[in-house]
């Protein structure tokens, strides 16, 4: 089956010198791209084209380009990812986009992901999250017995399904507050609902909320945006979970 | 302790309970109201708002009612301007149509418009019924408002306009308020949004219809 051509599309991308250049959109023209050119490989032949005509090309981050890798971003057309669901920007195609269309490319915007070049945003502020407790304490020894630690199927479902983030930062950009809430709670929910786990439950969600805060993050409105947007689909039950393990971390103290 | 009452957590847990006791309050208030439409002779009304302006309400619950919607707005600009500096840098094109519901997004400016309706509504009944204390038949003043030959539409129109955006206030507030205590997962927040919808629907229709038909019918 023969993909469509797109014979002329317009890109509106912004351009980024460096962090502390002033940057602004900037408009493209690329022609006869199929329909099965995935978005980053659309990027690839404009860039290819800009660097002919001696242009610096487009920055933007990408690396598994399978969609599992989370170092993909950009926001397009106003959306996060892109308008596909459930999917990264890497796994966005161009035949979601119409003949003559005009497509406005933004890095993602919020105080705690600054932007370096371009489309590329420093996302080290959700690292310094993780360091705060996004990670269990244990003593390294032999595989432990598969079950040796009885672990019911649904506790199981739900802390993969919470485990399925990829730290895109997508729900970041997404959010009308800039909050980090979908992230977090998928973090401490991914580890809450395990045994081992549990152990530093209790300073887990309160050392990631203070470092969230601390960075900058806006305060979750409940608007449910980021779930809808999330590439893996994380659930917004998540950020109940984080505020129960947060009240209960509170009370416990 | 502090530290919580700091955190967006924390912040967010007062806006929560706040709400929560808010949402109790209208409905309380509803009820006072719906006594005019089932006694057209008011004195059914006149009977609650006299228990209203009993010392003990008014001088025990009164201020904890007012500190619950201090609190609540305090706690809602503080959490909007953070809010607002957390994204210096904003989108030149940002579709959220698809992702979020427009009450959703606007909570701060329809709770706003609703403490505007409010200072209104504060000086047609509070001022003249509880602080200058000289109405005898209070049932009659809310009938003379919305009665009012020459202004009665367009007071029933405002009172009309804030149930309404009372109603878009709540249909996101009422839900929000559970998730931001924590009392929510994937089964119970589909059974509270529903709920949500349902007494925000309920609330503004009650307090869209007493206005209405006190200037058409009564």
């Amino acid at each position: 089956m023969a993909d469509k051509i797109l014979k002329e599309l317009t890109i509106r991308v912004w351009r980024q010198k460096d962090a502390k250049s002033k940057g602004k959109l900037e408009s493209y023209k690329i022609n006869n791209i199929s329909g099965g050119t995935s978005f980053l490989e659309m990027l690839d032949i404009l860039n290819e084209e800009l660097i002919e005509k001696g242009t610096e090309p487009i920055a933007f981050d990408h690396d598994c380009r399978e969609g599992i890798c989370g170092m993909c971003s950009l926001f397009i057309d106003g959306r996060a990812h892109g308008p596909d669901d459930d999917i990264t920007t890497c796994q966005l195609h161009m035949r979601k986009f119409e003949e003559g269309a005009t497509i406005t490319i933004e890095p993602w915007r919020a105080g705690a992901f600054p932007v370096i070049k371009d489309l590329i945003v420093d996302r080290m502020a959700f690292e310094k999250v993780l360091q705060s407790g996004g990670y269990i304490s244990v003593n390294t020894g032999g595989v432990p017995d598969g079950n040796a630690i009885p672990i019911s199927y649904d506790d199981a479902e739900e802390a993969m399904d919470a485990a399925a983030c990829i730290g895109c930062g997508a729900c970041v950009a997404t959010c009308k507050n800039s909050s980090a809430m979908l992230f977090v709670s998928a973090k401490v929910s991914h580890l809450a609902k395990l045994p081992q786990g549990r152990v530093e439950a209790t300073r887990r969600a309160k050392n990631m909320v203070a470092k969230m805060d601390e960075l900058g993050f806006g305060n979750c409105t409940n608007t449910g945006a980021c779930e809808v947007e999330c590439p893996k689909g994380i659930s917004i039950a998540n950020i109940a979970r984080l505020n129960r393990e947060f009240l209960c971390a509170t009370i416990k103290e | 302790m502090s530290s919580f009452l700091s955190s967006s957590i924390g912040k967010k847990l007062i806006m929560s309970l706040s709400g929560l006791f808010l949402i109790v309050f209208v409905l309380v208030h509803l009820i006072l109201n719906s006594f005019l439409l089932f006694d057209s002779t008011g004195e059914l009304f006149n009977a609650g708002a006299h228990f209203m302006s009993l010392p003990i309400i008014r001088f025990g619950l009164q201020p904890v009612l007012f500190g619950g919607f201090i609190i609540h707005i305090i706690y809602a600009i503080t959490l909007t301007l953070q809010n607002m500096k957390a994204r210096p840098q904003k989108y030149a094109v940002q579709n959220l149509k698809d992702s979020s519901t427009w009450s959703s997004r606007n909570m701060f400016v329809l709770g706003g418009l609703v403490l505007v309706f409010i200072a209104m509504h504060l000086m047609h009944f509070f001022v003249p019924i509880q602080i200058q204390g000289n109405v005898h038949d209070d049932a009659q003043l809310v009938k003379a408002l919305f009665a009012d030959e020459s202004l009665g539409l367009v007071y029933t129109g405002l009172y009309v306009l804030g149930g309404i955006l009372l109603g878009l206030h709540l249909a996101h507030g009422f839900w929000s308020a559970f998730q931001s205590i924590g009392f929510s997962n994937k089964i119970w927040r589909i059974r509270l949004e529903k709920v949500s919808y349902f007494y925000a629907i309920f609330i503004a229709a009650g307090f869209i219809i007493i206005p209405l038909y006190l200037h058409f019918f009564a």
